[in-house]
C-alpha cells in the first residue's frame, strides 16, 4: 500500500524536531545556557545560524533543547489521557447506560466546560507553575477526550458477531474489552493520540508563554517567545524562529494524524 | 419544546453546581490553609489568624462554600486581598475588555470561515479547495499568541496602522477602542477560522450528498442556488457545535492574547492574581469563565432546537 503524501511530509517535518531534541542530549552548536552579552541579539548567520537572544545565547541551541521540553510534556500528557481515559471509555461502552457510562459521560461534559487553559491556571494557582503541573493540566484535559473516543469507537463493536461469539464462548466483558475491542479500536486511538500530541505542544507553548509552564533555566519555546516580546522591534528573529519551530512541529504532527487516518481507517479509504 | 428547554436548563444548573464544587475544592481545600498560602512562609501567626478572620475561613467547609456561592448569586464575589476592593468591581471593569474581544474575534472568525468553507466545498478538489485546505492546515498549527506578535511586528511596528498594545477605554470612544482590539481579534480569529472553515467544508460536502439536494438540482436550481438555499442551513448544525466550543477557546485565548497587547482584561487580572497569590480573585474569575462557557453551551443547545425542528419534537 502507498503511503499518503501527508504522512511522509508530516513524518519528515515532525521527525526533524524529534531528531533535534534527541541530538541536543549529545550536541548543540553552542551551549544553550552560556550568556555572552557582547554577542547579544546577533542577526542570523554571524556564527550563529539563527542568531542570538538578548543574553547572547544561541537561539538554534535553545530551540533544540526546548524541543525536549515541548515533546516530553506533550507525550506524558497524552500518556495520562490514554492510560486513564481509554479504560474508562472501554468500561463505559461495556456497560452501556450503566452507572460508569453515566459518570464518564457527565464527567466529560464537565471537563469540556473548563477550557484546558483554565484548568491549568487553577492548578498552577494552587501548586505553583512548573513543567510537571503543566503536564497534569494538559493531561487531565486529555482524559475525557480519550474516554469519549474509546467509548464511541467501542460501542458499535459490541453488536458485532465476533464479540457475540466471544460472549457465547463464555468470555467476560473485561476480557472481551481487552482482547477484542481494544485491539480493534487501537487505530482510532493512535490517530487521536497524534492529534492530542500536537494540541499538547500548542498548550505547553501557551502555558510557558504566560509563565505557567517550565521554569527557567529549562528552555521552552513558549518562554523564548515571551522573552522576545519586548525585543521584537530590535530583534525580530528572536520571535520568528521559536514560533516557526512550534508551527512546523504541530503542522507535521497534524499531517501525520491525517495520513495515519487515511491508512488506518478503512471506511475512510473506501469513501475517497 | 418546553420540556427540551427544561431538560437543558436542569443540566445547566447541575454543571454549574459541580463546577463550583470543583473550583472551591481546588482553591480552598487542596493547598491547605488559604490564609497562610496567601501570606507566604514568613508570615507571623497573628497575621495569618487576622487574614483567616477577614476571609471568613473560620467557618466549616460547607458553610464557607454556601456563603461563597450565595455571595456570587447576589453579585458579591468577595474582596480582593491585594487590591482591597470588591472582586466584582475588578471583574466588571475588565469584563468590558475581554468579552468584546471574544465576540469581535468570534464574528471575524465566522464571517471568514463560513463563506470560505462553502467555497471550498462547492469547488471540491479544484485549486480553490486545495488552497483553502492548505492554508487552514497551516492556520491550525499557528499558536495565536505568536501570530499576534507577528501582527504587532508588521502592522504596528513597521506599518504603524494599529497601536502595538494598550487599551484607551470605552469612554475614549468606540472607534479608538475597537481599533485597539482589532489586531488582538484578528490574532484570535484566524486560527479558529481555520478550524471552522474545515468543519463548514465537510459539513456542506455531507449535505451536498443528500437526496434533497439532488432533487433541488433536478428541479432546475443552479449549483450556486442549491448550496446557498439548501445546503447552507442544513450544514449549520455541526458548525454550531463548533461555534459553541470556539467561544470557550476564544475566551481562553483572549486571556493569553491580552498579555501580548497589554490589554487590561480578565487575563491580566487572573495572572496578577496568581503572582500575588490573591486566591479570591483567581477563584472568582475562574468560576466566571466556566460560567460563561456553560452558559454558551446552553444557548447553543437552544439554538439547535431553533434550527433543527427534529430536536424539538424529540424533547
Amino acid at each position: 500500500m502507498r503511503w499518503p503524501v501527508s504522512l511522509i511530509l508530516g513524518l519528515a517535518l515532525s521527525g526533524v524536531f524529534v531528531a533535534a531534541a534527541l541530538l541536543s542530549f549529545f550536541w548543540t552548536p553552542h551551549d544553550h545556557e552560556t550568556m555572552a552579552i557582547a554577542d547579544r541579539m546577533l542577526r542570523p548567520g554571524e556564527g550563529h545560524l539563527l542568531g542570538t537572544d538578548h543574553f547572547g545565547r544561541d537561539i538554534l541551541s535553545m530551540i533544540m533543547v526546548g524541543a525536549r521540553t515541548s515533546i516530553a510534556v506533550a507525550i506524558v500528557a497524552v500518556g495520562i489521557g490514554i492510560v486513564v481515559g481509554v479504560p474508562l471509555g472501554l468500561l463505559a461502552a461495556a456497560n452501556r447506560g450503566g452507572l460508569v457510562d453515566e459518570v464518564v459521560m457527565r464527567g466529560n461534559d464537565l471537563v469540556f466546560a473548563f477550557p484546558s487553559l483554565v484548568i491549568a491556571i487553577l492548578i498552577t494557582a494552587v501548586f505553583g507553575p512548573s513543567a510537571v503541573n503543566a503536564i497534569i493540566a494538559i493531561g487531565i484535559f486529555n482524559i475525557p477526550v480519550f474516554a469519549r473516543v474509546a467509548r464511541g469507537a467501542a460501542l458499535p463493536l459490541w453488536t458485532l458477531d465476533y464479540v457475540m461469539a466471544a460472549r457465547v464462548a463464555g468470555k467476560g466483558k473485561l476480557r472481551i474489552s481487552v482482547e477484542h475491542i481494544l485491539t480493534n479500536i487501537a487505530n482510532i486511538l493512535i490517530v487521536q493520540g497524534t492529534i492530542q500530541f500536537s494540541l499538547g505542544i500548542l498548550a505547553e507553548a501557551a502555558l510557558s508563554y504566560v509563565g505557567l509552564g517550565a521554569q527557567p533555566p529549562t528552555p521552552s519555546w513558549g518562554r523564548m517567545l515571551a522573552d522576545s516580546q519586548t525585543m521584537i522591534a530590535l530583534a525580530p528573529h528572536m520571535a520568528v524562529f521559536p514560533g516557526l519551530a512550534i508551527v512546523f512541529t504541530v503542522l507535521g504532527l497534524n499531517l501525520v494524524g491525517d495520513g495515519l487516518r487515511d491508512i488506518l481507517d478503512p471506511r475512510l479509504r473506501r469513501a475517497r | 419544546m418546553a420540556s427540551y428547554v427544561f431538560a437543558r436548563l436542569l443540566s445547566l444548573c447541575v454543571s454549574l453546581i459541580v463546577a463550583s464544587v470543583v473550583i472551591f475544592t481546588a482553591v480552598e481545600v487542596v493547598p491547605g490553609d488559604p490564609a497562610s498560602f496567601m501570606l507566604g512562609m514568613n508570615a507571623s501567626p497573628d497575621a495569618v489568624a487576622a487574614l483567616r478572620e477577614e476571609l471568613g475561613l473560620t467557618g466549616s467547609l460547607p458553610e464557607r462554600y454556601l456563603s461563597w456561592v450565595g455571595g456570587m448569586l447576589t453579585g458579591d464575589f468577595g474582596t480582593s486581598y491585594t487590591y482591597r476592593v470588591p472582586v466584582a468591581e475588578l471583574v466588571a471593569a475588565r469584563l468590558w475588555v475581554s468579552l468584546p474581544l471574544t465576540f469581535y474575534a468570534m464574528v471575524l472568525s465566522t464571517l471568514i470561515a463560513l463563506p470560505v468553507g462553502m467555497l471550498a466545498a462547492a469547488r471540491r478538489g479544484r485549486p480553490a479547495d486545495l488552497t483553502v485546505m492548505g492554508t487552514t492546515q497551516l492556520g491550525i498549527a499557528v499558536p495565536n499568541f505568536w501570530f499576534a506578535m507577528l501582527l504587532v511586528l508588521i502592522f504596528a511596528i513597521n506599518l504603524r496602522w494599529f497601536p502595538a498594545g494598550g487599551f484607551p477605554g470605552w469612554e475614549a470612544g468606540f472607534v479608538p477602542s475597537m481599533t485597539a482590539l482589532t489586531l488582538p481579534a484578528i490574532a484570535l480569529a484566524l486560527p479558529q477560522a481555520s478550524i471552522l472553515a474545515r468543519v463548514m467544508r465537510s459539513s456542506v460536502l455531507e449535505t451536498l450528498g443528500q437526496d434533497y439536494i439532488r432533487t433541488a438540482r433536478a428541479k432546475g436550481l443552479s449549483q450556486r442556488q442549491t448550496v446557498v438555499r439548501h445546503a447552507f442551513r442544513n450544514a449549520l448544525i455541526p458548525v454550531m457545535t463548533i461555534l459553541g466550543l470556539q467561544f470557550s477557546f476564544l475566551l481562553a485565548g483572549a486571556i493569553i492574547i491580552e498579555n501580548v497587547f497589554f490589554l487590561p482584561g480578565l487575563g491580566r487580572l487572573i495572572f496578577q492574581g496568581i503572582t500575588q497569590r490573591d486566591l479570591i480573585v483567581v477563584e472568582s474569575v475562574v468560576m466566571l469563565l466556566v460560567f460563561s462557557v456553560i452558559l454558551v453551551t446552553f444557548l447553543v443547545d437552544l439554538a439547535y432546537a431553533a434550527v433543527d425542528p427534529r430536536l424539538r419534537r424529540r424533547g
